[in-house]
């Protein structure tokens, strides 16, 4: 099926609605619209389907980027998930945390059929904690009460050398045949706990993404479509069906991602800070180099510390929904909203209760509703708007990193809120498509792939090791399914380790393109 | 008091404002001292007076790289095992564990190993913040000596070393944590309750609980409450504006500026780095210095941010503490001066400097 690209859609399933649009291969705008999310998810995507089709060719649609939410959704309602061995190499370290300790019951009981720490495992430099024992794994599998569903397994710095891991692999596959194996070097880098812990969930998400690309084929079958199919992950970047099949929990997160790569996409600007305004926040992240930056800290996903990171982002309660009020002369903006309600409770709606909306009408800067209704209550909503004006612009400081004025995008329903100039903003951009901008995201993506270790360059050599992880990394991204001749490396960052004598120097590389043929 | 689930918790958050910037993220040693005290039960924090006064104390902790400790993480046999070598060495028991240094991640793992062995843990420690070497310890200005010394690792092998000084015991031992993979259980100036009196640094542990306890508890304004707490001097509310950092030796040298904001508007302060927040300059003037304790907090939470994770845009409180007493000595201010640390200036009280 190796189609040169023609129409792509795009899908973002977001908390209140599941955004759908299609793009020509010259990034022209054909059709877009937006649905309730439901419970279940898979209708909504389907009902989106189903009303693009009515409005563009169906049968010029060769691709689907679909970001969503089922790997989340399964997760907090503990549901659909496989229960798989846990092992980690590292013994006789690491003893001191055991695997999953820490996790609510229920989870750990839902996902893990048991855990062990066998003997071997990587040092910082490469050499080998202690010789990796798999007769150890197979006596681990013989213990437990049934196949499991899928094996995760961790081994100490994995992400210096994968060779325990992978010999791990090789035994379980003697002892269980054809099982889904998933391997931490290939998840997440340095901190055991958290990198665990991703590949454990990870492991028991296979059957998610599984019944998520079955759906998503049968909803499309049924327009006659078997268009090739990637799913938007974490870093706003693409991967391939059978990759997000093996790495299902790098679809967690997407949303953000793909709100900033969208703005960006709709304004043309590389660098920016992007407002993502709805009706109870706003989200502020930064757009550098036409990728988000991510947060220095890992993230939980269901309350449990992994070290993915996120796109960074300061969000502050403030949206077209946030209640002003007024106690004892003092003006209060929010933290309160009347959310989805806003079209029956805000002032111009011919509701009772003053919102930032209201506000916002009043003071010229959008004409929704009735404007008449906001007489009377012109000081409150006034001094509420300046407060809101300065929240934002201190929010947008603190996602800054550096001094000096920046271009500032604006997307998302709530955006009517903001002023035509801010403090610290050198210009503001309000794209046209601006409310389904997170499903624009999905639909331009690129195509990632990313190796992060720790290397000990001798004189000289540090030019040499950052060229060979650059081609593992771009190596990545076309296995991924980026198009080999236009994959680049888009990120290198270099930290050195603290409270050692000899060199070592932990490096991040990521290498991006657009999509190849497939 | 037990040390139980709660108190570690407050530990580990008193204990990240202890560490001045360094010491190392508190939260694996927390995770480590919640299972020993899950699998044996909370030991008990004592003083020395509740301890014989010739029983034998094991200042302890683990030395080496941060980033490898958060990845190969320990047996949590080690302090059993140095605990063994040291009874055999000195034939007689251990009465007690105490933290080489209350700041950053050392502050738990004394605990850790106490519950598994069942002994308590003394409310001291050597330092009463972080430094980054074996010798600056409190037991080391007091001249108690620092070997015979030990180090171990997960694999069991042991070193145990008689070294000339602190600072020849500090070059041995790091090299040999290397070679065991760049983390490693030490104890080394073993001393007598007795000689501890004058010796440690008394009362640490239920300082970094109460500095924990008060972040936590306040509602309104936990920097407000922490500063009171500590009869701290604010230094400074602001944002971060410019960052660096370079790594020498193995060590992280570098300074972040923070910019006043509010009633500190168009102030500019300078924070010394070498993997401690050492020093703070306002306008050239020096307005703290080590060994006086530097901690760079978020104003809001009242967290203490790692000069690793120090960046643009973000909200601080700068505040500084006196250090213990024993740091101002002539001995002390030697061994952990702004001397010691290759600045050219004296050290002077920070409540003397903000009067």
């Amino acid at each position: 099926m190796a189609e040169r690209l023609d129409l792509r859609v795009g899908i973002d399933v977001g908390g209140t609605n599941t955004d759908t649009v299609v793009l020509d291969c010259d990034g022209r705008f054909l059709a877009k619209v937006k649905v309730p999310t439901t419970r279940d998810v898979m209708s909504g995507i389907a009902a989106g389907i189903a009303a693009i089709v009515g409005q563009v060719d169906a049968s010029r649609i060769t691709h689907v980027m679909l970001g969503t939410t089922h790997a989340t959704n399964a997760l907090l309602e503990r549901r659909d998930l496989r229960q798989v061995a846990v092992i980690r190499i590292g013994s006789p370290a690491t003893h001191a945390v055991r695997p999953l300790f820490g996790w609510p019951e229920d989870l750990r009981t839902a996902v893990s059929l048991g855990e062990t720490i066998v003997p071997g495992g990587i040092e910082f430099d490469g050499r080998e904690i202690v010789p990796f024992e798999p007769e150890a794994v197979r006596r681990f599998l013989d213990s437990l009460p049934r196949q499991p569903d899928g094996v995760a397994i961790t081994s100490v710095f994995a992400p210096v050398s994968p060779q325990h891991e992978l010999e791990a692999a090789e035994m379980v596959r003697k002892v269980l045949g054809d099982v889904d194996v998933s391997l931490s070097h290939e998840l997440g880098s340095i901190g055991l706990l958290e990198r665990e812990n991703a590949t454990v969930l990870n492991a028991a998400l296979v059957g998610v993404a599984h019944g998520v690309s079955g759906a998503l084929s049968g909803a499309l079958a049924e327009h006659g479509l078997s268009p090739v199919t990637f799913f938007a992950q974490n870093d706003g970047t693409l991967m391939a069906l059978e990759y997000a099949l093996r790495y299902p929990v790098l679809t967690i997160g997407s949303g953000p991602a793909n709100s900033i790569r969208g703005a960006a996409y709709l304004t043309g600007t590389e660098n920016a800070v992007v407002l993502d305004v709805g009706g109870t926040s706003s989200d502020i992240g930064v757009l550098a180099n036409t990728f988000p930056r991510e947060s220095s800290y890992g993230v939980e996903i269901g309350g449990i510390r992994t070290n993915f990171r996120m796109p960074d982002l300061v969000t502050i309660a403030l949206g077209g929904g946030t209640i002003v009020s007024e106690h004892d002369g003092d003006v209060r903006v929010g933290p309160e909203s009347v959310g989805y309600r806003i079209t029956e409770e805000a002032l111009v709606f011919g509701g009772n209760t003053p919102t930032l909306t209201d506000a916002a009408v009043a003071a010229g800067r959008t004409d929704l509703g009735d404007a008449e209704r906001t007489r009377g209550c012109e000081p409150l909503l006034e001094a509420a708007l300046r407060q809101a004006d300065a929240m934002l612009a201190d929010a947008i400081d603190r996602i800054k990193t550096a001094r000096g004025d920046q271009p500032l995008v604006v997307v998302g329903g709530g955006s009517v809120l903001v002023p035509s100039a801010l403090t610290g903003v050198s210009a503001i951009h309000r794209p046209e498509h601006y409310e389904v901008a997170n499903a624009v995201g999905a639909a331009i993506a690129l195509v990632s792939g990313q190796v992060d270790q720790i290397v000990h360059p001798g004189p000289g050599e540090r030019e040499h090791l950052i060229g060979q992880l650059s081609r593992e990394a771009c190596d990545k991204a076309v296995h991924a399914g980026a198009d080999p001749n236009a994959v680049e490396v888009v990120e290198i960052e270099e930290v050195p380790l603290a409270y050692l004598t000899t060199p070592a120097i932990r490096i991040r590389i990521r290498a991006a393109g657009p999509m190849g043929w497939v | 008091m037990l040390l139980d689930a709660d108190a570690l918790q407050a530990i580990a958050r008193g204990a990240a404002v202890l560490g001045t910037g360094g010491g190392g993220d508190p939260h694996i040693g927390l995770l480590m001292a919640l299972q020993a005290i899950e699998e044996s039960g909370p030991p008990r924090l004592v003083t020395l007076d509740e301890l014989p006064a010739d029983g034998l104390l094991m200042p302890c902790g683990m030395m080496g790289a941060p980033t490898v400790s958060i990845e190969k993480i320990d047996n949590g046999g080690e302090g059993a095992r140095l605990r063994e070598e040291v009874e055999r060495h000195f034939a007689r028991p251990v009465v007690a564990l105490l933290s080489s240094e209350i700041g950053g991640s050392n502050a738990l793992i004394p605990i850790c190993w106490a519950a598994q062995m069942g002994l308590p843990v003394l409310d001291a420690d050597g330092m009463g913040r972080a430094f980054p070497e074996l010798p600056q310890v409190s037991m080391h200005v007091a001249g108690i000596s620092p070997s015979p010394a030990f180090l171990t690792d997960e694999r069991g092998n042991v070193l145990v070393t008689t070294a000339s000084t602190g600072e020849w015991l500090e070059r041995i031992h790091r090299k040999v944590t290397i070679e065991m993979g760049g983390s490693a259980a030490t104890t080394e100036y073993i001393l007598t309750v007795e000689q501890a009196r004058t010796a440690v640094i008394q009362g640490s542990v239920s300082l970094a609980h109460r500095i924990g306890r008060t972040i936590m508890e306040a509602r309104v304004d936990p920097v407000g409450a922490l500063i009171d707490a500590l009869s701290a001097v604010r230094l400074l509310d602001g944002k971060v504006t410019d960052v660096e950092r370079n790594t020498t030796g193995g060590f992280v040298f570098g300074h972040a500026i923070v910019e006043g904001l509010r009633e500190d508007a168009g102030r500019l302060l300078r924070i010394e780095i070498q993997n401690e927040n050492l020093a703070v300059l306002d306008e050239g003037r020096v307005i703290a210095s080590v060994p006086d304790l530097i901690a760079v907090l978020d104003s809001e939470i009242a967290e203490a941010i790692p000069t690793e994770r120090l960046r643009y845009g973000q909200r601080v409180t700068v505040i500084a503490f006196p250090c213990d007493p024993i740091w101002r000595t002539p001995r002390g201010l030697e061994v952990a001066g702004p001397r010691a640390f290759g600045y050219d200036f004296d050290h002077e009280p920070v409540e003397a400097l903000h009067g």
